[in-house]
């Protein structure tokens, strides 16, 4: 928790400087950090991996991400769940900080490392791996079809979308969630390097500057318009709403989808952002579009970003207004979006945006629902395109050290 | 030494930094006594802990003393290089590692990382301690060896029927000629590339010449004559002589081909660097940009590889049965998947790179990694 107070000074001061200094602040920590009698900061501890539910969805959002969807290029079952296996594994190292297999270095001299070792020294950040399998996977190479659960359903085509299909879909996702970046990408580098062969990236996604609180006494953060977004977030400790929301109960999971109980189901939306065009927009106008004013991210006619909105003083196309849950028939989503940047597109425009990612027990009732009336009339979507989508069954949590992702599904 | 680390990892609860380094200290003093060879660089000298050693598996442990950042080279004494480690900076250790045969090398230190450096005699004792290699394993070498020489000895003809156009001043000919003629190099890049000198003669690209070089001078070989023929589209006197140009450099490759210094690591690892030149320059179609026909290097790349592989067979397979299989099953799939992009399966007449879209590279792509990686494991299934 230690970055998140320095944030929330920074936020308050409002300086791009001062955002520079915590960055720099962080880097001081980590360096004394690796003195044994310093204590270790919250940011840098593990997340255990094990558990009912995969980590990296109720855990505090960490500060940063690198999102993979993999294809699958074999046709062969067991080599596929042999992958698996040899994931879990070497994700349950990573997540404590360990290398992968037999380590970076002391080898064999004439061999590559077992693990890249870009990661040696670094502490764990808070990494969490989770894993998700969309809905082509179900598509009979694997003797899935059955398997397939009624409520991993396609998107549909909402208005304005704009998908390149080389940055959406994908058989597998991993998203790799931590507070250091680089930890994050070199857990996606080494598990791509141990699917070479069977998996092959389809496509990745970092992330930076979370856009979404699951911590219920933390701030909203900024999304890359300088608003507060997604207040009423569900938060990782409330278990009720988690369970009403998030996790897919065993009464939910029916049929050959029963080996979902326990899991989730993940939509990944890539949102380029048009920050020029926005950038010239009155601040009146932008307050107008949100729903918020700007400073506090308070709804309008209120003061604190948490106060309980009213929805109908704001304008009819307001993003807030539309995307409330009491809009929306209480329909909540469990966000852990992250803004991004590719630098810039070849016009010298920004390529960045938010890459949103939503947990839900239905997609129908959660993601589907609420972008339907987004994309209607949203006044954001002059500001914004949906890019890339994607969707995925997130599985139940890796029980122990003899259990592996997926195994419900391939037992 | 795992020991010791996976100790450190427990009961400082994932402080891994201190691991690392806790692993790291153990290791090189143990390398370091039991081993005793030990190069202390400074920026006026050059000291080896012994100047007499048995032959085999060599670690030297570096520790730069001096003031600036230095290399560290163990050359034959014809100055080819046995192993190298660049960029060891000021009060830094390092380890170089390779397998060296009994007899007398240079080991160099350049402080600053230029001039000829500092030179240190030392001799590789042998006989009982030079590496055991099994009759497989020299088997497996000479073969290759045979093979490297074959492939040079088959290209002079070809590179002839390419030259000879060019010196008519046939330009269709000539292009026709072209990939055929660097078929063999392709095959055995690891090999030709080992002689640091012909290399940049014949097979660099415009890019790759250094700053202060002139591409209308300095620039020569057959990607010059490639962007002669397929870009501007004449033939000069410039590249008649060019054309006599590179006969002369590789009849100099066929004359010492045969003396280049192969093992079994190095067989496995060529493989795998035949892979990485697919991977990072046919791939994405920078190798042959003007006359887009990369996938005839790309597969005598493929080729290459898989004769080293196929050699090495034997010997990997007893020691990772399982690596073997993937590897087997790798090549064909690769080979399968080439095999869409020529209508003749027994000729080179390869899709023009140009018309290969760009799902088509990325599946291309992907079974490049699918084959490489497992082929990056070879080496230690072979030295095992």
């Amino acid at each position: 928790m230690t970055p998140a107070p320095a944030r929330r000074t920074v936020l308050a001061a409002g300086g791009g400087l001062a955002l520079g200094a915590a960055v720099a602040g962080g880097t001081v920590a980590l360096t004394r950090d690796g003195d044994a009698t310093a204590p270790v900061a919250d940011s840098g501890a593990a997340v255990p991996f094990h558990g009912a539910h995969q980590a990296g969805i109720a855990t505090p959002v960490q500060d940063r991400l690198h999102f993979a969807a993999f294809d699958v290029t074999t046709d062969d079952r067991e080599k596929l769940v042999r992958l698996l296996k040899e994931w879990t594994r070497a994700a349950e190292r990573m997540t404590a900080g360990r290398e992968v297999g037999e380590g970076a270095y002391g080898g064999l001299p004439e061999a590559p490392p077992d693990d890249t070792g870009e990661a040696l020294g670094l502490k764990p950040s808070r990494l969490t791996l989770t894993l998700g399998f969309g809905p082509s996977l179900f598509d009979g190479r694997f003797g899935l079809k059955d398997r397939r659960p009624g409520d991993l359903v396609e998107l549909p085509r909402f208005p304005g979308d704009n998908l390149d299909p080389a940055r959406s879909g994908g058989d597998l996702c991993v998203q790799a969630c931590a507070d250091d970046p680089q930890v994050a990408v070199h857990a996606i580098r080494n598990l791509a390097r141990i699917g070479f062969g069977t998996v092959a990236v389809r496509w990745s996604q970092l992330g930076f500057g979370k856009t979404s609180s699951t911590t219920p006494d933390a701030q909203t953060p900024r999304n890359l318009f300088g608003f507060k977004d997604g207040t009423r977030n569900i938060a990782g400790t409330d278990a009720a709403a988690l369970d009403r929301h998030v996790w897919v109960g065993p009464k939910d999971a029916t049929g050959g989808g029963a080996w979902m109980a326990g899991g989730s189901y993940l939509v990944a939306r890539r949102i380029r952002m048009n920050v020029e065009t926005w950038d010239r927009t009155p601040l009146a106008e932008q307050e107008d579009i949100f729903g918020r004013d700007k400073k506090e991210g308070a709804p309008v006619g209120k003061a604190g970003e948490h106060d309980e909105p009213f929805l109908k003083a704001m304008k009819p196309d307001a993003h807030v207004r539309l995307a409330h849950p009491d809009a929306n028939g209480g329909a909540t989503l469990l966000r852990r979006g992250y803004s991004f940047t590719d630098g810039t597109d070849g016009l010298g425009r920004l390529d960045a945006g938010l890459f949103f990612l939503a947990y839900q027990k239905d997609v129908r009732a959660g993601f589907v629902r609420v972008q339907t009336a987004l994309a209607k009339s949203d006044a954001l979507n002059e500001y914004i395109q949906h890019v890339g989508s994607a969707v995925f069954a997130v599985p139940p949590g890796v029980r122990d050290a003899d259990d592996w992702w997926g195994r419900g599904l391939f037992s | 030494m795992r020991a010791v680390r996976t100790t450190a990892v427990t009961a400082l609860a994932g402080a891994a930094v201190l691991a690392a380094v806790t692993g790291c200290t153990a290791k090189s003093d143990a390398k370091g006594d039991a081993d005793g060879i030990t190069v202390t660089a400074k920026d006026d000298s050059c000291e080896v802990s012994k100047k007499e050693f048995p032959a085999g598996h060599v670690t030297l442990n570096v520790e730069n003393r001096g003031s600036k950042v230095t290399e560290v080279y163990v050359l034959y004494p014809d100055d080819r290089i046995v192993t190298e480690r660049e960029n060891i900076g000021p009060g830094t250790k390092a380890a170089l590692t390779a397998e060296i045969k009994a007899g007398s090398y240079a080991i160099v230190c350049k402080p600053g990382m230029t001039g000829a450096g500092i030179r240190q005699t030392v001799t590789l004792t042998g006989g009982a301690s030079a590496p055991k290699r099994s009759a497989e394993m020299d088997a497996a070498v000479a073969a290759y060896r045979q093979y490297v020489q074959a492939q040079a000895d088959e290209t002079l003809p070809k590179v002839k029927v390419f030259t000879d156009a060019v010196r008519a001043g046939d330009l269709e000919a000539a292009k026709k000629a072209y990939a055929a003629s660097r078929i063999g190099w392709e095959r055995t890049e690891p090999v030709a590339e080992s002689f640091g000198d012909i290399d940049p003669k014949v097979d660099v690209r415009e890019d790759g010449l250094e700053e202060g070089q002139d591409p209308a001078k300095d620039w020569t070989g057959w990607h010059r004559l490639e962007k002669a023929l397929w870009q501007d589209k004449k033939i000069t006197t410039r590249e008649k002589q060019l054309a006599d140009l590179l006969d002369k450099d590789l009849a100099d490759w066929v004359k010492r081909v045969g003396k280049a210094e192969i093992t079994p690591t190095s067989m496995a690892n060529g493989a795998k660097e035949l892979l990485d030149e697919v991977a990072t320059g046919k791939v994405t179609g920078e190798e042959e940009r003007y006359s887009h026909t990369d996938l005839v290097d790309f597969k005598a790349n493929v080729e290459g590889a898989q004769k080293s592989f196929e050699l090495l067979k034997p010997v990997a397979a007893k020691n990772d049965a399982a690596l073997v299989a993937e590897l087997d099953k790798q090549f064909a799939a690769l080979n399968t998947l080439l095999d869409r992009y020529r209508a003749d399966k027994t000729g080179y007449d390869f899709t023009s790179y140009d018309k290969v879209g760009k799902a088509q590279r990325k599946e291309l792509s992907d079974g490049v990694n699918a084959l490489a990686e497992p082929l990056s494991k070879l080496a230690a299934a072979v030295v095992k």
